[in-house]
């Protein structure tokens, strides 16, 4: 066995396993704060990549500029659907909220066909090319600065959740919605808030997802991977879904290697089962426990 | 600690309110009025309104008309959180807690209300300032878990506790937001006597040390009449008495709204009801 080479794949596995922990901070957010499972992650994430193409080709704006501008949109994306789609459902049956991000998934991938037409297009190209060594092991650029700039993302978002007292405030929502409104908690301002910082979040990584791979209508199946890390981590525990992102990540990258990459999701759906199996609500997930 | 009662507190004013689901009329033209420093009492039969009528008061539920005033200040449109600020604390009748977190996690929580930090100064909030505040805190959560004698348990889970500590623990969250009113739904309901007498006690010496004014709503009768000092009477949404506790006891209406007076009377006592509406 090649241990220079498995070194590098799972490398290789934690850049694009920082990828799914990121994308699934948007998951669990929206979780947390409205209860909703948002299918339309993936998607959101495709609409801010060809967001992002378009301003940096039509308007050939500079890419700093455009990743500001990408990231204030899917920003403002999050906070419309909430405002627009998911709060008008409030109190209804969880099953139809799901149903309206569904719906809101095709939505997205149609508009994007309309303006953008259905060909696969590349970002223009602004990660390093230079290639990156840890020990002997060699590390693709774009990967290792993706890793990166998750890591630093992902440690933004929990300092402020861990200091502001929003990150108070959401884990009050959280758990009762109705002591946290009686408590002088603003849950309609929780509940944007934590759309907007979702659609950020998705924001962010649709722009690395598509620099490293290429944007296509069709690129929202992402999100479907990543689903599977926030189920596996605890659809609640943004711990759980870094955990289970980076080995989500690192499953399917050797899995990819040494059995082919068309097992990559079979593996990733396999662990999913296995993984609800042995514990029902996630590794690090709320045990609801009714009490009777 | 009856700092942080007003000494010229105007109390609650409610008046007029009606509040209906679809057909339902839920609260009809309810006026009465929660005197500074006292308790009142909201009692009546299952369905009549009652937690409807709190959940109005705190902001849950809007009003279809009507007025409900706080000090003096109209307060009917306000939501929840504002209300919480101005010193507006309530319970729930299915204990509301966040599961999860600690018994001081919880009663800290009470605090939110008041607390203006944006995330900049949480970051950067250091020194005197928040030193200061860090004290006031600590006093009042102190303060808070002695005179609810709950200091032992609170580093335990409130998922952990039983049931009639958890009510305690909600009481504790709401003292700690510093009410001008407390609005109890159901305080003692599923207590055994023990905790009932506990529960009494607590209720007696935040009106009398703390100075808070009360509303509560309880089923029971017992602890309405000896703790209470005015009594409101709901039945079908309506106001149909209030007064002190020993008037209510004798009131022929309220006497057939609990007890029937044979299926006749109570029959044409809702049809007349449902006339009025």
């Amino acid at each position: 066995m090649d241990w220079l080479f498995l070194i590098e794949v799972v490398l290789s596995g934690l850049g694009s396993g920082a990828l799914f922990a990121l994308t699934g901070i948007a998951f669990v957010l929206i979780y947390k704060a409205t209860k909703v499972i948002n299918l339309a992650v993936g998607e959101m994430l495709m609409l801010c990549a060809y967001f992002f193409f378009g301003l940096t080709t039509a308007l050939a704006l500079p890419v700093w500029l455009a990743i500001i501008l990408t990231v204030i949109g899917g920003g403002i994306l999050g906070g419309v659907v909430e405002r627009a789609l998911i709060r008008p459902m409030l109190g209804e049956s969880p099953i139809s909220v799901f149903m309206v991000t569904v719906g809101l998934s095709s939505v997205l991938i149609g508009f994007v066909e309309l303006v953008w037409g259905g060909d696969p297009r590349t970002l223009p190209n602004f990660l390093p090319t230079k290639p990156v060594f840890i020990g002997d092991a060699y590390v693709s650029p774009k990967i290792a600065v993706c890793f990166l700039v998750a890591s630093l993302l992902i440690a933004g978002f929990l300092l402020v959740f861990r200091k502001w007292r929003g990150g108070v405030a959401l884990r009050a929502t959280a758990a009762d919605q109705g002591a946290a409104f009686s408590c002088g908690i603003n849950v309609p301002a929780v509940f944007s808030i934590s759309w907007i910082v979702a659609g950020m979040a998705t924001a962010g990584s649709g722009i690395l997802i598509g620099s490293i791979g290429g944007i296509s209508p069709s690129m929202g199946v992402f999100g479907l991977t990543v689903l599977v890390a926030v189920i596996v981590g605890g659809l609640d525990s943004i711990a759980g879904v870094l955990v289970a992102g980076l080995a989500i990540g690192v499953i399917e990258a050797l899995v990819g290697t040494y059995l082919g990459g068309e097992f990559k999701l079979f593996v990733t759906f396999v662990t999913l089962i296995i993984a609800m199996m042995i514990r029902p609500y996630g590794l690090f997930g709320t045990i609801e426990i009714e009490r009777l | 600690m009856s700092d942080f009662a007003k000494p010229d507190f105007a109390g609650l004013n409610i008046s007029h309110l009606s509040l209906a689901f679809g057909g339902l009329k839920a609260l009809s033209d309810v006026t009465f009025s929660v005197a500074p420093g006292a308790i009142t009492a909201v009692i009546g039969p299952n369905g009549a309104g009652k937690t409807s009528l709190f959940n109005c008061i705190s902001g849950f539920y809007r009003p279809s008309t009507g007025k409900i005033e706080f000090d003096g200040e109209d307060i009917t449109r306000l939501h929840p959180p504002a209300r919480a600020k101005i010193g507006l604390a309530r319970t729930f009748q299915n204990i509301a807690l966040f599961r999860g977190m600690t018994v001081l996690d919880n009663i800290k929580l009470g605090r939110h209300a008041h607390m203006q930090t944006n995330v900049l100064d949480a970051l950067w909030y250091f020194g005197r300032a928040r030193r200061e505040e860090l004290e006031l805190r600590s006093e009042l959560e102190r303060r808070v878990l002695d005179f609810l004698e709950m200091e032992h348990i609170r580093d335990h889970p409130v998922a952990s506790l039983s049931y009639g500590l958890r009510k305690r623990v909600e009481l504790a969250r709401a003292l700690a937001m510093q009410p001008r009113v407390l609005m109890l739904d159901e305080p003692v309901a599923g207590m055994n006597r023990e905790e009932t007498e506990d529960m009494a006690r607590f209720i007696l010496e935040v009106k009398e040390e703390w100075g808070v004014t009360i509303l509560m709503v309880e089923h029971d009768m017992g602890l309405v009449m000896d703790i209470s000092d005015h009594v409101v009477v709901l039945n079908f949404g309506q106001v149909i008495a209030a007064g002190k506790p020993a008037e209510i006891q004798n009131n022929p209406d309220v006497i057939t709204a609990y007890l029937g007076s044979g299926d006749v009377g109570e029959l044409s006592r809702r049809i007349a009801c449902e006339k009025a509406a």
